[in-house]
């Protein structure tokens, strides 16, 4: 494994890339569309090295907590802060996403409610089952990588009849935010880096219109510095062969066609939806939502939510225009000063793997 | 949020509940979103479910590769 991180073959990947990218007219941008990517880029210093090299890392929508909309946060702080006796739990960095109602961190919850962080879906559940006088709401967000998890905790609450559970979803499919990406023409392009685990769930085949429609190269990458090098190198042959297509450097984890099991799984439990995005704003069949049959375990459904979107953005906050590589961290005016990690502003200074909290860390 | 850990499996029951070894910490782990898993098996596994079985042969062979590119990173030295 020490391969992965080896200082020689980095720098032996990087000579190639700027070897490689020099036929190129300008430097090269490539968007990395997972967050867990945008921090390993940053982290290692590869942003800077790749920069010298002539290419050019744009950070995507790949960060779950960032793109969930502050109208989603709302109705989660209405119900808590509403109801009695319920137990909202969530990933820790959803409790400090500020809204103009503050964060889950910082609101009082009703008499005998509160918030509760976990680590797994799994855990959720098993809440519900110790508190059998409370509902139990799961605010589960995520990509594919984290759907089943969260969608199979629906199907085991049915089976075993624990009916004060449900879920609040904000469950995101990362290929349609690609193709609003590609049609919106807000910025240039030239590859994708795929996200290794989320390509884990669904293989390589979801990516294909990127590039029989749209001309554009790709390739799955894992989470080490010379994974994401050799998907960069993949790339950068792909544009100078002329011959786009979905690459996969991560096949020690990724199957061409994903995990089935857990496909099957979502098919069973969830139907696709029309689903609104930060910044990017509403894109067809890209969220998901529970099968009627598992209406009850639906928090929108149970209790009757009516989320209203288009209000909710917190004045100034860019977030959106990072999320579409639009423009990067540091050029938002409220970079590092009203917005910094003790004093989160927007979404993407509060998660681990936001584009802001990236650049403050390990850019600045 | 979407980080996996590699990770050693430990124990695995019927029910596909089980532990993986990571850096030596034993986790908690549910295996039902994968076929046959067995123990001494390297999974990745996020957010307390194990996702995908790494493939030692496809790990060697990204493995190679890197280390050819050990040599173009002395003469750049």
């Amino acid at each position: 494994m020490d391969e992965l991180r080896d200082e020689r073959i980095i720098r032996g990947l990087l000579s190639e890339i700027k070897k490689k990218a020099r036929n190129m007219v300008e430097s090269v941008k490539i968007m990395e569309v997972c967050g867990t990517h945008t921090m390993t880029i940053h982290k290692f210093g590869l942003k800077k090295l790749l920069e010298e090299a002539g290419v050019e890392m744009l950070s995507g929508p790949g960060c779950p907590v960032c793109i969930t909309p502050n109208e989603i946060h709302q109705a989660a702080i209405n119900l808590i802060t509403k109801k009695e006796n319920y137990i909202l739990t969530t990933f820790g960095d959803m409790t400090r996403v500020p809204t103009q109602e503050g964060s889950l961190q910082t609101v009082v919850p009703a008499s005998g409610s509160m918030v509760k962080i976990v680590y797994s879906p799994a855990e959720s559940l098993e809440i519900a089952e110790q508190n059998p006088d409370k509902d139990v709401i799961f605010f589960g967000v995520g990509f594919e990588t984290t759907i089943p998890a969260i969608l199979l905790t629906a199907k085991s609450a049915q089976a075993e009849r624990i009916h004060n559970y449900s879920i609040l979803s904000a469950l995101w499919l990362i290929p349609p935010p690609l193709r609003a990406i590609l049609e919106s023409k807000d910025t240039e392009i030239q590859g994708f880096l795929y996200p290794g685990h989320v390509s884990a769930i669904i293989g390589e085949k979801p990516y294909r219109f990127v590039a029989d429609e749209f001309g554009i190269p790709g390739c799955i990458a894992g989470f080490e510095p010379s994974d994401i090098l050799l998907a960069i190198l993949s790339i950068l042959d792909q544009i100078n062969e002329g011959k786009p297509r979905v690459a996969n450097e991560y096949a020690r984890v990724v199957r061409p066609a994903g995990n089935e099991k857990a496909l099957a799984l979502m098919d069973d439990i969830a139907d696709t939806k029309d689903a609104h995005w930060r910044g990017l704003g509403l894109i067809a069949q890209s969220g998901l939502k529970l099968k009627h049959k598992f209406s009850r375990f639906d928090a929108e459904v149970k209790y009757g939510l009516n989320i209203v979107y288009g209000a909710g953005d917190l004045l100034g906050c860019r977030c959106g225009d990072i999320l579409k590589g639009k423009i990067s961290p540091p050029e938002c005016g409220l970079f590092g000063k009203k917005c910094n990690p003790d004093s989160p502003y927007g979404p993407c200074m509060v998660s681990f793997e936001g584009a802001c909290l990236a650049y403050y860390r390990y850019d600045r | 949020m979407c980080l996996g850990i590699p990770a050693k499996v430990v124990q695995i029951d019927d029910s596909q509940i089980g532990k993986v070894d990571y850096l030596g910490t034993k986790v908690k782990t549910n295996f039902s979103l994968l076929e046959n898993v067995r123990t001494g098996d390297w999974v990745i596994v996020h957010a307390g479910f194990a996702i995908s079985k790494l493939n030692e042969e496809e790990a060697q062979e990204t493995f190679k590769l890197l280390r050819e590119y050990t040599l173009l990173g002395e003469i750049q030295e």
